[in-house]
């Protein structure tokens, strides 16, 4: 997955020498980072949705499989989705083994990403931090930390003392309502910047081939029976002999166009960013018993989230009352973001399938396949969902890691359900 | 300084304000001219605004946990003893170390970030720990907030958002026709727009107009809120507004909270917000003395404060003229008026070149700064080039109208080319937008405007008085050709013209795009002086209109809003609610330790004096198999099922049978999620021919109450039953042990019933219901009592218990008790992913299926047992303690095969036992495997076993 | 915040309700398992109006159908659900 440090980029090189070049020159050198590809009559591969996980689809496409005849069509402006939208937290310290194995193959390409894309797209590991607020809860993180631990994946319990060393704004009195007793911290989790993911991506995809065709909506596919031959688009009808739906967000939305309904329900999620203040939280702060999620941007805003506004929607517009209960929840954990003051709030729509899980794989419709149902955490899996994808487009075979990921799962009740929610996306 | 009443300190010097001076205003009174640096360049910056748009004097207001980081000068209002220090300066704000990036910003143009410091995670953290220190403008706060926060939800016929003349027309309007009209204003005094211009209307000054206005809507009943920010506007035409009740880092009123959200639910919403003033792109046009001209005129004729003595007058319209006119009428020397049109025709401009140089054709290119402020304009009349020494340059660019709420609510923009600015278009909700808002800019006009609006259309005429008369609209967004140095379009993220240039050339070319790479418009001021100006520069590099680049979104809140006021009371101990026991206080008193549970806390054990919480809940649970124990089990889920269709209603939600259940009998039971798995246990009683009571487990109790709701109402709304939750009504104790029977009978002079039957008796004078049933694997009974004679019921049972040498024991001895008879948890054993079969209960359920549940318990996948994870038992090979949590190994390192779900030390025994969750576990009976928790550094050797470790026959609890 | 006009107890702001699924996607108990799991998990999910199941759940506690535009969140139409409504 590495190798690429000898590419060629006809339209410039990124290094520290190139900046400096640019300073002598006024930056007149710098080329466009991706063309503005119009769409030909047809593709081998045609990705619909230029977010993250639909560019990354193409890069591997691309730069792994050698297929490089290959459109990601974005009805608006790549990363204007949820890549955009969302808390880029980056961890694989889940607990359910099929979701630990497919984030920590995507952690690891994480780690290696910059230099990959020669895009510096910011992956701090400042660890992914879960706080315990009673006995039980330390019983369960532990739980979650062997499992981690026994794949192979990184993760330490921490005491109380250890948390407030860690991070000494928190509420550790007695009084507070969920008080502190300890924590579990993935060191490899962190935060990357969510823009350059999807412009990295982008680049790196345009540099080896692929067109990166933007203000393209799909309307419509096109079929012959039982198998999709191609899209109709709000720039007209593309060919292609494998079509990939890669919309999270808008999935039930693009799979009901090829008349196709999935287990999956649009949910608004909400986040906040503050004004920016030096640093107060240098790691990722999650919660077992309460729903928010903490960090701070290299900038300096604070920037969280909460719990889905629960009840499905595709506005990208929250609604106030769970917007507060998430700050009211923050503050209850680092009372010193009482006095400052929220300058951003917007809204995503989430993918939300019915165990929690994400889908990646075929759909009943010949040459038409499927990555979608991130529910809310979606960024994290960015490279090895687009990796794992470009496999499963390549070869028409799931990776093995994909595998357990497939539709039919639901039909069998191979259900991989991190909450224990059941069928109940408003509850997750 | 006259008039002065107050004192302040700016990075510890003293000085005298002006009451109803904001801190801008009272340091450009004392003479200071640098109040902050920039994000990135730390360029010495001064004031530009007069309001909530200012972009770089921000300062640090308060001390301790009322400080207020990022707080805009113009949008603080000063108290005697404000304390404000500038920030983002090293060593001080004179000399400023990092002064140093402006030298190296060839190196560092937008997005230079993305290009560099490669090399794997750990290195560019190296780099990022010296961005982050550089970043971040404000101190972070280290202190929790002494004050508090409030909400209160209002209902009004008409919302009115600004009280400028279009605002307070309306309002007027509204409350003369008798609606229920809520005003809310920004500012701490209303007018608008009026404070700063020269005007009369009905024959009164414009500040004493809107203060007559807004006695006028208080007499007629409407309520008029200052100080109080219109942030976000929602569905359903609710609009929050947040109220400063003290200003930032000032004490509030004893008992007062220091801001209140107010969630206001509208007929309408008349949106009169204004307009905010764009300033010019030129060469160091963030010199502190670079200034908005209406600002300019807000700080003369509204806070008597004269910003610079020589002054160049910069402009694209008419308004501009207005500052000249202020300033020279308070003195100051107006050096020259550049104006960038051709030939300007109006009548301001008649009149201001009979008394200033007007230059057409004019516009700033550069400047240059003596020290630190702005010593010469540089600007470009017609072909040529003037030098003009000045301290003031008041720019105008036009304006922008103020559309943030129209859009927040869904509203269109449409393009005003007259104005060159987006104004609003349709609305989707019940709101309209007037005055200044609207695009409008004639007094009259907006006055009428307003009045229309607020009365529903009745019209009214104003007499206005301005001798400077009407002026044009706003002329073309200004983009200059050539700009000399920097010249800043967001003045406080430090984005210059060239910035948007590189970002267009890279193909950043999307206004998203050009935003989120040059980090354009995302600062505290939200891009509302700098978007426009960018947005033409895109334009014009597309080469179209600037409706055709786009537009980014209006996100809330409006201004930036302090996060304690979304909080509001929910913060600290009252982050989340509490639950207590009715018998709270008598377990207190027996010394319980506390355990959260959900929203509850349950008494976890009742330790002596220095006796551990382990050793506690041995003891406790020891005394149960010995003698007896009591616990309250007053929160578990309890509902009572009546009617003659009441055991069809529970055939539904249980998998087992509940039909043929006799009266006075009650029986285990399972229901299922309609996916097939296990979500709940519990016991059905059949307590007299049509009826039954339910309990389920404490912590599904509200899933539990919506699910039977369900059934009821939309599943079967044509059974006759009805589905009462009782919990909070009935309270229970459980008495458990060889004495139990005895003890109870005792008690209430009655046998006591039989396993899994039920009885009423009286206990203690108290009508109390007994069910027999049993999770310690003792002869038990839960006593149920209306909640209120709960204790009487528990201090009778207390003391015969404890005269029969038992007592009460808290949840670790039951969770010990129930482990070593098998019984899963909710929660535990059952995670939301085990079926029925996988806990051993498959046996229980209905064939005939007809339950929630049986459709989807039959998937292949969960039907068939092999690879599935299965309920044993484990005991401890050794002496060890066995962890919860650790994962079921063959081996160290080797992939988990399960875990332990519940551990316990043995209560008839020794040696640890446990449950465990393993993969094809029945079939594992006997095998060895290792008990691991790598984060806890535990190795425990285990063996597998049958999940019931104790009196296997139930024989104890049949006697 | 929608304003839910709750049949039983007049508009009242979304945060009292809770939705819980859409009326297509009810199981019949006596419905063949393939049949059910199908009405289960196969959802619509349009960009547009869909028929919704939610409760008054800190109000009244009734239950109601919303016909619900899931773009603009219009609510079109609301209709009680329940016992009391039987014909």
């Amino acid at each position: 997955m590495t190798g690429t440090r000898s590419t060629r980029w006809p339209q410039g090189r990124y290094s520290a020498l190139a900046l400096l070049r640019g300073a002598l020159g006024g930056h007149r050198h710098w080329g466009r980072a991706w063309r503005a590809a119009e769409p030909r009559a047809s593709y081998d591969v045609v990705i619909i949705g230029g977010g993250a996980h639909g560019l990354a689809t193409a890069y591997y496409l691309a730069s792994q499989h050698g297929i490089r005849n290959v459109a990601v069509v974005e009805k608006g402006w790549i990363g204007g989705g949820n890549t955009g939208r969302n808390t880029t937290i980056v961890r694989s310290n889940y607990r359910q083994a099929p979701l630990q194995r497919l984030l920590e193959h995507s952690l690891k390409l994480w780690e290696g990403l910059s230099d990959e894309l020669n895009y510096n797209v910011m992956f701090s590991p400042r660890g992914a931090l879960f706080l315990g607020h009673s006995d039980a809860d330390m019983t369960r993180l532990a739980e979650r930390g062997d499992s981690l631990r026994a794949m192979g994946i990184d993760a330490e319990l921490m005491d109380v003392d250890a948390v407030r060393r860690l991070v000494p704004l928190l509420d550790f009195s007695p009084h507070a309502r969920w008080p502190i007793q300890g924590g579990m911290i993935q060191h490899r989790g962190g935060t990357a910047r969510h823009d350059a993911v999807a412009w990295g991506y982008a680049r790196a995809a345009d540099n080896l081939g692929v067109d990166v065709i933007e203000n393209c909506e799909v309307t419509g596919f096109v079929r012959e029976g039982d198998r999709v031959t191609g899209i109709e688009t709000t720039r007209g009808a593309i060919a292609a002999g494998k079509v990939a739906i890669c919309v999270a967000g808008n999935s039930g939305h693009v799979a009901g166009l090829a008349g196709l309904r999935l287990p999956i329900e649009s949910h608004t999620l909400q986040a906040y960013v503050t004004e920016p203040v030096k640093p107060m939280i240098d790691t990722v702060i999650m919660s077992q018993s309460l729903h928010c999620y903490i960090s701070q941007s290299d900038k300096g805003g604070i920037v969280a989230g909460g719990d889905p506004d629960g009840f499905p929607s595709y506005a990208q517009r929250g609604q106030p009352v769970r917007l507060e209960d998430a700050i009211a929840q923050a503050i209850a954990l680092v009372p010193a973001l009482s006095r400052l003051r929220m300058v951003r709030c917007w809204s995503g729509v989430t993918d939300m399938s019915f165990d929690g899980s994400p889908i990646i794989g075929d759909l009943p419709l010949r040459n038409l396949y499927i990555n979608g149902g991130w529910c809310y955490g979606g960024f994290k899996a960015t490279p090895g969902s687009g990796h794992l994808y470009a496999h499963h487009l390549a070869t028409g075979q799931p990776h093995p890691i994909a595998a357990p990921f497939d539709l039919p799962r639901f039909a069998q009740g191979r259900t991989i359900d991190e909450a224990g929610v059941g069928p109940m996306p408003q509850h997750r | 300084m006259s008039g002065a009443a107050l004192t302040f300190t700016f990075d510890g010097k003293t000085y005298a304000a002006r009451p109803g001076q904001t801190l801008a205003a009272a340091l450009l009174d004392n003479g200071v001219a640098v109040v902050a640096r920039s994000f990135k360049y730390h360029r010495p910056r001064g004031v530009m605004a007069a309001g909530v748009e200012e972009p770089s004097a921000l300062v640090t207001v308060g001390e301790g946990g009322r400080a207020e980081p990022n707080t805009r000068a113009t949008d603080v209002f000063v108290y005697q003893g404000l304390v404000a220090r500038s920030q983002n300066v090293w060593p001080s704000l004179a000399f400023d170390v990092g002064a140093i990036n402006g030298l190296a910003s060839r190196l560092i143009p937008a997005g230079f970030y993305y290009k560099t410091f490669f090399g794997p995670p750990r290195r560019w953290m190296v780099y990022e720990r010296f961005i982050r220190k550089a970043a971040g403008l404000g101190p972070a706060p280290a202190d929790a907030d002494p004050d508090s926060f409030d909400h209160r939800a209002a209902f009004c016929d008409v919302l009115v958002v600004g009280a400028g003349p279009a605002g307070l027309a309306a309002a007027l309007a509204a409350t003369q026709a008798g609606q229920r009209v809520m005003l809310v204003e920004q500012d701490s005094v209303p007018g608008g727009a009026l404070l700063r211009e020269d005007v009369r209307i009905d024959g009164v000054g414009g500040p004493e107009w809107a203060a007559q206005a807004v006695a006028q809507i208080r007499a007629g009943g409407g309520r008029v809120l200052l100080r109080a920010t219109a942030t976000g506007y929602w569905d359903g035409n609710l609009v929050s507004v947040v109220q400063r009740l003290a200003e930032p880092g000032q004490v509030p009123a004893a008992a007062a909270p220091v801001q209140r959200l107010w969630k206001v639910r509208c007929g309408k919403v008349l949106l009169a917000t204004g307009a905010i003033e764009r300033p010019l792109a030129f060469g160091g046009n963030d010199r502190p003395g670079v200034m908005l001209a209406q600002a300019v005129r807000a700080y003369v004729r509204r806070h008597g404060v004269v910003p610079g003595r020589r002054a160049v007058v910069a402009t694209s319209n008419d308004d501009g003229y207005r500052t000249a006119f202020a300033l020279a009428d308070a003195g100051a020397q107006v050096v020259a008026v550049l104006d960038s049109r051709a030939a300007p025709d109006s009548a301001i401009v008649d009149q201001a070149r009979g008394r200033f140089a007007v230059l057409t054709d004019a516009r700033p290119i550069d400047t240059r700064a003596r020290g630190q402020r702005l010593a010469t304009v540089i600007a470009q009349v017609g072909g040529g080039e003037q030098r003009l020494a000045a301290d003031l340059l008041a720019m105008s660019g036009g304006f922008t109208p103020v559309a943030h709420l129209h859009k927040q609510a869904g509203g269109d923009l449409a393009w005003d080319a007259a104005a060159q600015a987006f104004v609003p278009g349709t609305a989707r909700q019940a709101q309209a937008s007037i005055g200044a808002a609207a695009g409008g800019h004639d007094l009259a006009a907006i006055l009428a405007q307003g009045w229309a609006a607020g009365s529903g259309g009745a019209p009214r005429g104003f007499a206005v008085d301005d001798p400077l008369g009407m002026g044009t609209p706003a002329g073309a967004a200004e983009v200059p050709q050539a700009a000399r140095g920097k010249a800043f379009v967001d003045f406080q993220n430090d984005v210059t013209l060239s910035d948007i240039d590189l970002a267009w050339r890279e193909g950043y070319r999307s206004v998203e795009h050009l935003k989120r790479y040059t980090t354009l418009g995302m600062g505290t001021d939200q891009g509302k002086t700098g978007n426009m100006a960018a947005l033409a520069r895109l334009a014009q590099a597309q080469g179209v209109d600037i409706p055709q680049a786009g537009l980014t979104t209006f996100r809330p809140p409006y201004t930036p809003t302090t996060l304690g006021a979304f909080a509001g009371a929910a913060v600290g101990e009252h982050a989340g609610p509490v639950r207590r026991l009715r018998l709270h206080q008598a377990h207190d008193d027996l010394g319980a330790a506390w355990q959260p549970v959900g929203y509850w806390f349950r008494p976890r054990s009742y330790p002596r004096a220095g006796e551990s919480l382990g050793a506690a809940s041995l003891r406790e649970a020891r005394m149960v198999r010995q003698s007896l124990g009591m616990v309250d089990v007053s929160t578990l889920a309890t509902f009572e099922v009546s009617g003659p269709d009441a055991a069809a209603l529970l055939e539904m939600a249980c998998a087992t049978t509940i039909g043929r259940l006799g009266v006075g009998r009650g029986r285990y039971t399972v229901m299922l999620r309609e996916d097939g798995l296990v979500m709940d246990d519990g016991t059905a009683w059949r307590l007299a021919e049509q009826r039954y009571l339910l309990t389920s487990s404490t912590g599904g109790a509200d899933r539990m109450a919506q699910h039977l709701s369900w059934l009821r109402n939309v599943m079967a709304p044509h059974l006759k039953v009805s589905v009462v939750n009782v919990q909070e009504h009935l309270g229970a104790v459980a008495l458990a042990g060889p004495q139990a029977a005895r003890v109870l009978a005792g008690l209430t002079g009655a046998e006591a019933p039989a396993h899994m039957r039920c009885t009423r008796a009286v206990l203690a004078g108290v009508d109390v219901l007994i069910l027999a049933a049993s999770y310690s694997g003792e002869r038990a009974f839960e006593v149920y009592a209306p909640g209120h004679q709960l204790r009487a019921v528990w201090n009778a049972l207390h003391g015969a218990a404890v005269a029969a040498g038992g007592g009460a024991y808290g949840l670790d001895a039951m969770d010990h008790l129930r482990v070593e008879k098998g019984h899963v948890v909710i929660g535990a054993e059952v995670d939301g992913r085990v079926s029925a079969h996988d806990i051993g209960l498959g046996g229980m359920l209905r064939k005939s299926g007809g339950f929630v549940g049986w459709q989807g318990q039959q998937r292949l996948a969960i039907a068939t047992a092999s690879g599935r994870r299965q309920l044993v038992g484990l005991t401890v090979i050794g002496g060890q303690a066995l962890p919860e949590g650790a994962m079921l190994v063959t081996q160290e390192g080797q992939e988990p095969l399960g875990h332990v779900t519940t551990a316990a030390p043995r209560v008839a025994g020794e040696g640890w036992i446990g449950l465990a969750l393993l993969s094809d576990g029945r079939a594992r009976d006997g095998q060895e495997l290792l008990a691991w928790s790598a984060t806890r550094n535990l190795r425990v050797p285990v063996r597998v076993c049958d999940p019931v470790f104790y009196d296997r026959e139930g024989a104890r609890y049949r006697d | 915040m929608m304003l839910i006009d709750c049949p039983h107890c007049g508009p009242r702001a979304q945060e009292e309700f809770t939705y819980e699924r859409t009326r297509d996607s009810v199981v019949p108990l006596d419905a063949a398992p393939a049949a059910a799991m199908a009405t289960l998990y196969a959802r619509a999910n349009p960009r547009g109006e869909e028929d919704e199941i939610w409760r008054h759940t800190l109000g009244c506690r009734g239950w109601l159908e919303l016909r619900r535009h899931r773009m603009t969140h219009a609510i079109v139409a609301v209709r009680p659900l329940g016992p009391a409504v039987l014909p």
